[in-house]
């Protein structure tokens, strides 16, 4: 039951990240995202994780999504690549280096042993667990984070202002 | 209970998939797309290995992944909404000069 709601999942992560790169069309592209990040989320329930499954959803599928597509519409950037590429041979050579990066992964990841998932314990990745490991192991990394986000904003309001001191 | 080396696999295929897009697509709003893809990728496997071993650490670290790929995409956007001012292309080939 649990391998099929996983197979499943899987072909439609792998069909949301393979169209979303092929689409010709940007707004496309944006919604294959979604799909992929929706069926990594599910893959998340199964993993034990219902906290990061209800982040997923509400940071990337939510908030991440709808920036990219507001930002692709605002730009109108949904138009076709229109030219030749510059460099003529990039393709084809992104391509055959692409999947050997992916035999090379695969050869590494899978030699090793990776180790039978253990069973799972009562309250694992509930959100008390993290929460506990959150605010104790991790305490100063989720205060730098603060931090982190802090400078994000002061980054966007700066070069909205520079922008416009320009015009 | 699945093995974890399916995740892995199907993590790794994933990542796969995001560097070809970064480095096949022009339009500089997919290749940023395809680098959030990546950055998925990787916390599926981060989460796979959390789960096998059965460490929430490993969990911790998927939700500063977010927290942080938040922040890049808030930031980056900004990036590419102002080059977009200036230069009026969305195209990478287009965007060589870091002169404003």
């Amino acid at each position: 039951m649990e391998l099929a709601v996983f197979a499943i999942t899987a072909v439609v992560a792998l069909i949301g990240a393979v169209a979303m790169v092929l689409s010709k069309n940007a707004v496309h592209s944006a919604l294959f995202l979604l799909l992929n990040f929706s069926a990594i989320a599910v893959l998340y329930l199964l993993l034990r994780a219902p906290f990061l499954f209800a982040i997923q959803l509400i940071v990337y599928a939510g908030a991440i999504i709808v920036l990219f597509l507001f930002v692709v519409m605002l730009l109108g950037a949904e138009r076709h690549e229109e030219g030749a590429d510059a460099l003529r041979w990039q393709q084809p050579t992104a391509l055959v280096m692409g999947i050997a990066l992916l035999a090379a992964v695969l050869v590494v990841a899978l030699s090793g042993p990776l180790g039978a998932p253990a069973a799972a314990a009562e309250g694992f990745g509930a959100p008390e667990a993290i929460a506990r490991a959150l605010f104790t192991d991790a305490l100063l990394p989720f205060q730098v984070t603060a931090m982190l986000i802090l400078a994000a904003i002061v980054g966007v309001v700066v070069l909205h202002l520079r922008e416009n001191q320009r015009g | 209970m699945i093995p974890t080396y399916y995740y892995v696999a199907l993590s790794a295929i994933m990542f796969a998939i995001g560097v070809i897009g970064v480095l096949v697509r022009r339009n500089v709003l997919v290749t940023f797309m395809s680098v959030e893809m990546m950055l998925n990728a990787a916390n599926l496997v981060l989460v796979a290995f959390a789960f096998a071993r059965q460490d929430i650490l490993g969990q911790v670290i998927v939700f500063f992944v977010i927290v942080v790929a938040a922040a890049e995409v808030a930031v980056g956007l900004a990036l590419l909404v102002t080059i977009f001012r200036t230069r009026q292309t969305t195209n990478v080939d287009d965007m060589t000069l870091l002169k404003g």
